[in-house]
C-alpha cells in the first residue's frame, strides 16, 4: 500500500480505470469529469468491436472499478489553473475548488470529428448522411429509419472522414473507424436484412486482434461490399437520392451510386479538454495535436513535466483493450513515482 | 517437348527494370508532392475531364511512376486544368504543376532523357 493524493483529469474509460487502479493501491483520488457523468464516448455507444458486445458490460465494469471509498467523483468540473512547486499540484476548478495532489494523470481522452466540416459529404446538408456515432444511437434504439420513416435499401459507409486528409488538418489514421466500418455494416445487415451495404475505403486497415477475421465474416457471412476510393463528394438527386461519386480504383472509373442513406465514419482528434490542459500546463504536443508523451515506446505514460502523467487516448487514437492497457501502466507509473518520493 | 515457365506476353507484364523512369524523375526533382499520392482517386472522382471521358489523374500518375509513359503522353493533353482535383486531394499533392510538369517534359525530352 502506498499513500498520496492523485487528481484524474477526465472520468471516460482511461480515468475510470487508472482512478480504480490507484485507489486499490491506497491513494486518495479525486476524478474529475466535464459531462455530469463518468463514463466518455462508450456511454452513447451500443456495440463494441470485434465481438459485438454490449458496452454497458464495460462500463458496468468501469463503475464499480471507481466504486471505490478512496475515489472521490467530482462530475461537471473542469479545471481552471494547475500550480506545482515543492512537489505539490494546486489544481483550481472552474467552480471554485483547491485539490492538493502529489501526482496528475490527464486522460482527457478524444472529440470525434465533426462531420460538418468535411461540407462536400453533407452532413447536416442532406437528410440521411448520418455519422457513426448517430449509428449508434439507432443502434440503441433498435430501429434504422430514414428521415422520413422508410427503411433504408442501400446504405454506403464512408471511410476516413476526418482523418488522413489534410484538407481538414489531419494527416494521422485514427486506427478505430475501419473496424467500425466493418462491424456497423454487419449490424446494419442484421437490423435489415434486405438492404444492401457499401464500404469505400482508401485503405482497409485491420491491425487488432480478430480485425481481419471480423472483415472477412462481414463478406462471407453478410455479404458486405467494399468498393475501393476515396470519396469526393455527396449529392442529391431531384427525387431526395444521395448520390455519391468516387474513383472505382481498381477498376480504374469514376462510379455514380445512389443510396437512401450515408454513415460517415468520424476520426478521433485531440480533444478540446485536452488542448486547454496542453495550454493551462505547458504540456508538449504532437504532430497530431495529441499530447507527446516523453518517450514513444518505454515512457508512453510520461509527459514533459515532473509527477504529471497521461492515460489513453489522450495521446494517440486507441481501442478500449489499449486504452484500459495504457491506463493500468500509468497507474503504475503513478505509484512507482510515489515510491520513490516517499523514500 | 513443350517448354512451360514464365513465358508471358510481353505487352501484360510492367517491365519495371527496362521502362523508362525519367519523366517521373524530372518530376519528383520539381515536384516532391508528386511521392505523397496514395492512389485513392479522389482527384479522378472529381475531375471534369475524367467524367465524360477515359482520363484518370491518378492513374496518369501511376503509369508515369511505373514508366510506362507512352499511355501517359496523349492522354495527359486531356486535362482541363481546370485545378478541381487540387481541392479535393487528401495528400495535398499539387497536381496542377504535376500535369504541367508531365506535359513540359513530353514537350522537351532534354529536360530529362538519360
Ligand atoms: S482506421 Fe480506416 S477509416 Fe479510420 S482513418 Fe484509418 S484507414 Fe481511415
Ligand atoms: S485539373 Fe485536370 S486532372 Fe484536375 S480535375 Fe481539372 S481536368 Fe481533371
Ligand atoms: S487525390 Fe491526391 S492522393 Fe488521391 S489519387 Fe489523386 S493525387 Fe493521389
Amino acid at each position: 500500500m502506498i499513500t498520496g493524493n492523485v487528481v484524474v483529469v477526465g472520468g471516460g474509460v482511461a480515468g475510470m480505470e487508472v482512478a480504480g487502479q490507484l485507489a486499490r493501491s491506497g491513494c486518495m483520488v479525486s476524478l474529475i469529469e466535464k459531462e455530469s457523468s463518468a463514463g466518455g464516448h462508450i456511454k452513447e455507444w451500443h456495440h463494441l468491436f470485434p465481438d459485438r458486445r454490449n458496452s454497458m458490460e464495460v462500463t458496468d465494469y468501469l463503475a464499480r472499478q471507481i466504486n471505490h471509498d478512496n475515489i472521490t467523483l467530482l462530475t461537471g468540473t473542469t479545471i481552471a489553473r494547475m500550480g506545482y512547486g515543492k512537489k505539490v499540484f494546486t489544481v483550481d476548478t472552474e467552480n471554485g475548488k483547491s485539490i492538493s495532489a502529489d501526482a496528475v494523470v490527464v486522460a482527457t481522452g478524444f472529440d470525434l470529428f465533426r462531420s460538418e466540416r468535411k461540407e462536400e459529404y453533407g452532413y447536416g446538408i442532406y437528410d440521411n448522411v448520418i455519422t457513426s456515432a448517430d449509428l449508434e444511437v439507432m443502434f440503441r434504439n433498435g430501429e434504422i429509419k430514414l428521415t422520413d420513416g422508410r427503411r433504408p435499401e442501400k446504405i454506403g459507409i464512408v471511410h476516413c472522414v476526418g482523418s488522413r486528409d489534410e484538407k481538414v488538418g489531419n494527416i494521422y489514421c485514427s486506427k478505430l473507424c475501419c473496424i467500425t466500418a466493418v462491424k456497423q455494416a454487419m449490424e446494419l445487415k442484421e437490423h435489415l436484412s434486405d438492404a444492401r451495404v457499401y464500404c469505400f475505403y482508401m485503405d482497409m486497415r485491420m491491425g487488432g486482434a480478430l480485425y481481419e477475421e471480423t472483415y472477412r465474416e462481414s463478406q462471407e457471412k453478410y455479404g458486405i461490399n467494399f468498393i475501393r476510393g476515396k470519396v469526393s463528394e455527396v449529392g442529391e438527386t431531384i427525387d431526395h437520392k444521395l448520390i455519391i461519386k468516387v474513383e472505382d480504383t481498381l477498376v480504374g472509373r469514376p462510379l455514380r451510386m445512389e443510396l437512401d442513406m450515408i454513415v460517415l465514419m468520424a476520426g478521433m482528434e485531440m480533444s478540446k479538454g485536452g488542448e486547454q490542459m496542453a495550454q493551462i500546463f505547458g504540456l508538449k504536443t504532437g504532430e497530431n495535436r495529441f499530447f507527446a508523451a516523453a518517450d514513444h515506446h518505454y515512457g508512453s505514460n510520461e509527459s514533459n513535466v515532473e509527477a504529471l502523467f497521461f492515460a489513453g487516448s489522450c495521446t494517440a487514437p486507441m481501442n478500449i483493450t489499449e486504452t484500459i492497457s495504457h491506463a493500468r501502466a500509468a497507474a503504475a507509473e503513478v505509484i512507482c513515482y510515489l515510491r520513490k518520493a516517499e523514500r | 517437348m513443350e517448354k512451360f515457365g514464365f513465358k508471358i506476353s510481353k505487352t501484360r507484364v510492367i517491365d519495371f527494370d527496362q521502362n523508362d523512369k525519367s519523366v517521373a524523375e524530372f518530376i519528383y526533382t520539381n515536384e516532391p508532392s508528386f511521392r505523397l499520392c496514395i492512389e485513392c482517386g479522389g482527384c479522378s472522382a472529381t475531375c471534369t475531364a475524367g467524367n465524360f471521358i477515359p482520363f484518370s489523374l491518378r492513374e496518369l500518375q501511376i503509369l508515369l511512376k511505373r514508366g510506362e509513359t507512352e499511355k501517359v503522353k496523349d492522354n495527359i493533353e486531356k486535362c482541363m486544368l481546370c485545378g478541381k482535383c487540387s481541392l479535393v486531394c487528401p495528400r495535398g499533392v499539387n497536381t496542377r504543376n504535376i500535369i504541367e510538369l508531365a506535359k513540359r517534359a513530353f514537350k522537351t525530352p532534354e529536360l530529362h532523357a538519360v
